[in-house]
């Protein structure tokens, strides 16, 4: 107890400038993605649009937020390299989506 | 939260310091509790089941021969009589985040043993998050009032319905059982649980503020959750 009492005491916590900074960042990222929807942009700079700033928000609430910008590369590493596996999973239903809309269209409608 | 300091010797940094973290005869993860670890190891469980559902959600949608309903129009509210897109969903996203920026101060002020701050921004927490639940029942009763169900809907592909409920349904347990979760910590804040080194209910662990922090990761992770779905669902 002791020790764990001399540790949280220990780390000196975070100035809260940088939280504050990280707060506005989000309000105003949260704001520039609806605006995207706002002026109906479309096609490929919407998406790329939508991305980029979802990537933004979920990226600095991991690192500042959550701590991760400060925790050991051990901790850092286990929990981030796992998502790679998410993203094949996501490539390969692109995919299996395509193939079964191929499918439907040519079955249902061009009649096989 | 920082590399911890252990008298004696110094804890590499970088990669180097990572291979030596895993390959050492003690804890992997140096100076992180094992509270905050669990709670890592079960969000990125979570992100798993999130993925899963975000997945079939985009698989659905991507092979579906008729149109999906556009979430701008669908979700659009009427303010002052005018059809603004998408209002409620915003506004839902500025009070989760400004709920997650209230956890994040409460965090900090609980490392910095000041009881009162650190209990009062919980409560505030604690209401956003009730707030957003409040909001996503009103949004799910409109949508049902409009005839929106898990097999069909007015506005397009039937298979709209299923996955809106499924994922903001699943999303907004999680909401509510991180605002249940709050509440108790507000109380136990308040009480002084975290000064005292007060046993929780549990477990034999003496309490500290660190269960803050790792209160914090869940309720920061909620957030993430509704980043990705604003992006996927709404905005899409």
């Amino acid at each position: 107890m002791e020790e764990t009492k001399k540790k949280s005491d220990q780390s000196s916590t975070h100035k809260i400038g940088i939280y504050l900074w990280i707060w506005g960042l989000l309000f105003v990222l949260s704001f520039f993605s609806y605006l995207v929807d706002w002026y109906q942009f479309q096609g490929l700079l919407r998406w790329s649009l939508i991305l980029f700033f979802m990537f933004l928000k979920a990226g600095l609430i991991m690192a500042f937020f959550m701590h991760l910008y400060w925790e050991r590369y051990a901790l850092v590493n286990v929990l981030l390299w796992p998502m790679t596996a998410i993203v094949c999973f996501v490539a390969l239903m692109v995919a299996e989506g395509k193939y079964t809309l191929f499918s439907r269209l040519f079955y249902f409608f061009v009649g096989g | 939260m920082s590399d911890p300091k252990i008298e004696g010797f110094e804890l590499e940094k970088g990669f180097r310091g990572m291979a030596k973290d895993t390959g050492s005869d003690q804890t992997m993860f140096k100076g992180v509790h094992w509270g905050k670890a669990m709670m890592w190891i079960f969000l990125l469980s979570d992100t798993f089941v999130f993925s899963c559902f975000l997945i079939a959600y985009m698989k659905g949608r991507a092979s579906t021969p008729v149109e999906w309903p556009n979430p701008s129009e669908v979700f659009a509210l009427d303010a002052f009589g005018v059809p603004v897109p998408l209002l409620l969903i915003a506004l839902m996203t500025f009070v989760l985040i400004t709920s997650s920026g209230t956890m994040a101060l409460a965090v900090k002020y609980g490392y910095e043993r000041n009881r009162k701050m650190c209990g009062y921004l919980i409560l505030a927490t604690a209401l956003g998050g009730l707030t957003f639940v409040g909001m996503q029942a009103y949004e799910w009763s409109k949508l049902i009032h409009e005839g929106v169900r898990p097999w069909e809907n007015p506005f397009g592909a039937a298979q709209f319905g299923s996955f809106f409920f499924m994922i903001t349904g699943f999303h907004g347990t999680h909401v509510s059982i991180g605002v249940i979760f709050l509440f108790i910590y507000c109380y136990k804040v308040f009480a002084g649980h975290y000064d005292e080194g007060k046993r929780g209910w549990f477990t034999k662990m003496k309490g500290d503020y660190v269960e803050v922090e790792i209160l914090g990761l869940y309720w920061h992770f909620v957030d993430l959750v509704w980043v990705f779905i604003f992006a996927f669902f709404y905005l899409w």
